[in-house]
Parts: structure tokens; sequence; C-alpha cells
């Protein structure tokens, strides 16, 4: 038979958060979102300041006709928001540092950073 | 005119999808009925991909904002447990077949069995990559214009070159000889599925389903960037990710741990079972 002591420890870390719920909850959101346009396939602002070491919320406004995926390996996130409609996108706590992210489908233009500090 | 940008990113995602019809359908080399298994399931990807392209929009609204990254989620976990099924399945009966070859309809019942299961998982692929693309090539066309006409070329040109390559990744893998081939596309199903399951993860952190362990354990963009052709590639085909956190390695390695431990709970208990009938 296998053994898998690996699991054995994963599972001992991952026990006490789904004992407690926290595993399944929300993120509280400390500050109010940050409000990101997208217009003519560019971004405004191009550079978001956030603080370090919490979770925060850009909601991204889209008002092109046409979709667009909100997209950085850095932040580690991809999301596609539809034409003249909004997203909410999660980021989770950054170390201070500069990430960037682009609009995939206009990545020409499409472009900024998250300065987080 | 051909516009380069929009050939590299419908190649990419094409490829991406690519991949694992490759796969799929080197895992079932020698099945009957199988391209018509895998052809259904790359027809639903495609219209399921026209779907969810055109229903973006509502898709994302749904569940407090967070329905984009549950639908992807879901859709990936999906695709774990029919993948872990193939295998478990093949486990117990590959064995068999391989071993006796004696009635043909005995192995197009066993093959058939997972090749729905295999058609889901090809349907999903394409389905996810192929939404992008849609969503790209729409966007591209409701510009118009002349630059339009160039990166339409792009875009035909990206899946007529995504195709190939994933062709030749098919072709690779048959080249494999027989008796090992069941061994090594065995191992890629199961890195396939880890790497979708840590996936479906990180869209539950970004839908804020769940926020524990969510810190990187260590980056390794400086050798291999996820950006890179090579990086996509194996995230495609393994999971690979520069920087992994903690819950979406222990997603990985669970799903290795349940199939290798499925494969083996029913690859061992059937020829038992079978000497001591004999």
């Amino acid at each position: 038979m296998y053994k898998f002591p690996p699991l054995a420890a994963l599972l001992a870390v991952a026990a006490p958060a789904l004992a407690d719920g926290s595993f399944f909850v929300a993120p509280a959101r400390a500050d109010a979102p940050t409000i990101l346009t997208l217009q003519n396939h560019k971004f405004s602002p191009n550079v978001i300041r956030i603080k370090a070491n919490q979770p925060a919320m850009i909601t991204m406004v889209n008002k092109d006709a046409t979709a667009e995926e909100f997209d950085s390996s850095d932040l580690k996130v991809e999301k596609v928001v539809a034409g003249n409609q909004s997203g909410n996108i999660r980021i989770r706590a950054l170390k201070p540092g500069t990430y960037k992210f682009m609009g995939e489908y206009h990545a020409a233009t499409a472009q900024g950073i998250v300065i987080a500090q | 005119m051909i516009d380069f940008a929009t050939l590299l990113i419908v190649f990419r995602e094409v490829i991406e999808a690519g991949l694992i019809v490759g796969i799929v359908l080197a895992a079932t080399a020698g099945v009957p009925h199988r391209s018509r298994f895998v052809t259904l399931g790359v027809a639903g990807g495609v219209a399921g991909a026209g779907l969810v392209a055109a229903f973006a929009g509502e898709i994302a609204s749904l569940f407090q904002g967070s329905g984009q990254e549950l639908f992807n989620a879901s859709i990936l976990l999906l695709a774990v447990a029919m993948l872990t099924w193939h295998n478990v399945w093949m486990a117990s009966h590959g064995r068999e077949m391989a071993r006796e070859l004696r009635a043909a309809g005995y192995q197009v019942k066993t093959g058939e069995r997972t090749l729905a299961a295999l058609a889901v998982v090809v349907g999903v692929a394409v389905l996810r990559e192929g939404s992008e693309v849609v969503l790209f090539l729409y966007g591209i066309v409701a510009q118009g214009g002349a630059t339009a006409a160039a990166m339409t070329m792009g875009g035909v040109l990206g899946v007529a070159a995504g195709a190939v390559v994933s062709a030749l990744i098919f072709y690779g893998l048959l080249a494999i000889p027989a008796g090992r081939l069941f061994q090594v596309t065995s191992w890629l199903i199961t890195l396939l599925a880890a790497g979708m399951a840590a996936q479906a993860v990180l869209f539950l952190q970004n839908g804020g389903y769940i926020n524990m362990l969510d810190a990187g354990v260590w980056n390794s963009s400086w050798l291999l960037a996820d950006d890179s052709i090579a990086g996509r590639l194996l995230h495609t085909l393994i999971g690979y990710v520069q920087e992994p956190d903690g819950a979406q390695l222990i997603a990985y390695g669970l799903t290795i741990a349940v199939m290798l431990g499925l494969m083996r709970a029913v690859g061992t208990r059937e020829p038992a079972r079978r000497l001591k009938t004999a």
C-alpha cells in the first residue's frame, strides 16, 4: 500500500480551519474598492496604490463595448468583464512591491500596475 | 497582412485545449468509437464556448458577482472527477484488457464507459479556452476597419498553428510503445487533473470562497514565468504556476494521492479476486 505522510500533515493543517468554518467565509473588506475604468482599451488610473499585507478589492468598470480580461500572473487573477459592465477583482494580501496587470484582449494599450505599500 | 499579437493569443488558447484533446486521444488509442465521442466533446465545447462568451456578463454577475469564478471552478472540478473516473476505471479493467485481449466486445464496453467521461473533459477544455477566443475575436470583428482584417487573418492562422502543434503532440505520444503508452497517459491524466484541481482552488480564492493558506510558498518566476509559452504549456500539462500557495499545493497533492490511492486499490483488488476464482 502507498504511504502518504504529506497527506496527514496537510489534513492536520486544514482540519482546524474546516472545523471553525473559516475555510469558506468571504474575506473581510477593510477598505472601499478601488475603481478602475477601462475606456478605449486603456486603464485609468493605470497605477493603483493599495495597502500591503491586507486583501483589497478593485472594481473594474468596462466602458468599452467589447469584453476585456483583466489578466495578471503577478496578482494571480484572470477575470473577464463584459462590455459596458463592471466586475469585482479580489486582490490577496500582497507583500510590498509592484505588480503588473493588463487587459489580455488589448495588451498593446491596456496596461497598468498595482503598487502595494 | 497578418497581426501577430492576435496569432499568438489564439495559438496559445488553441494549444491549451489541443494538449488536452491530444492526451485524451492518446489515452483512448484503439478504443472503438472514440473519435465520435471526442468530436462530440469538441463540438459541445465550441457550442458552449459561444454561449459562455455571449452570457459572460450574466455569468459574472451571478452569486454576488463571483459567478464567473464559481463557474470556472465547477467545470474544472467536473473535469477532475471525470479524469479520476477514467484513470480508476482503466486501472481496474485496462490490465485485464491488455492481458487477455479476448472478446472484442468486452473492450468496446469498457472503453466506451469512460469515453463519455473523457468527452466531457474535452468539452470542458474547449469551452474554457474557446470562450476566451470567441470573446477576443468578437472584439476584433466589432472594431471593424483594416486592422480587423489583419487580426482575423492572424486568428485563423493561430487556430491552424495550434491544431498542428496539438496533432504533433498526439503523434508524439503515439510513438510511445503500446505497453508503455497506458502508463504514460495515466500519469499525464493524473497530473492534468492535479493541475486543474489547483486552478479550481485559485478560482475559489478569487471568488472569495476560500481564503486560508493563500500566501505564496515559493516563486520560481526567475526559472519559468507563467506568461512564457513554455510556462503556459506546463501549466496546462502539469499545472505549473510560478508562485503556488498552500491551498493550491494541498489541492494538487490531494488529487494525486486520491487518484493513485484509488487506482492502486482497484488495480490490486481485481487480479487477486481473479486468481481465487481461477
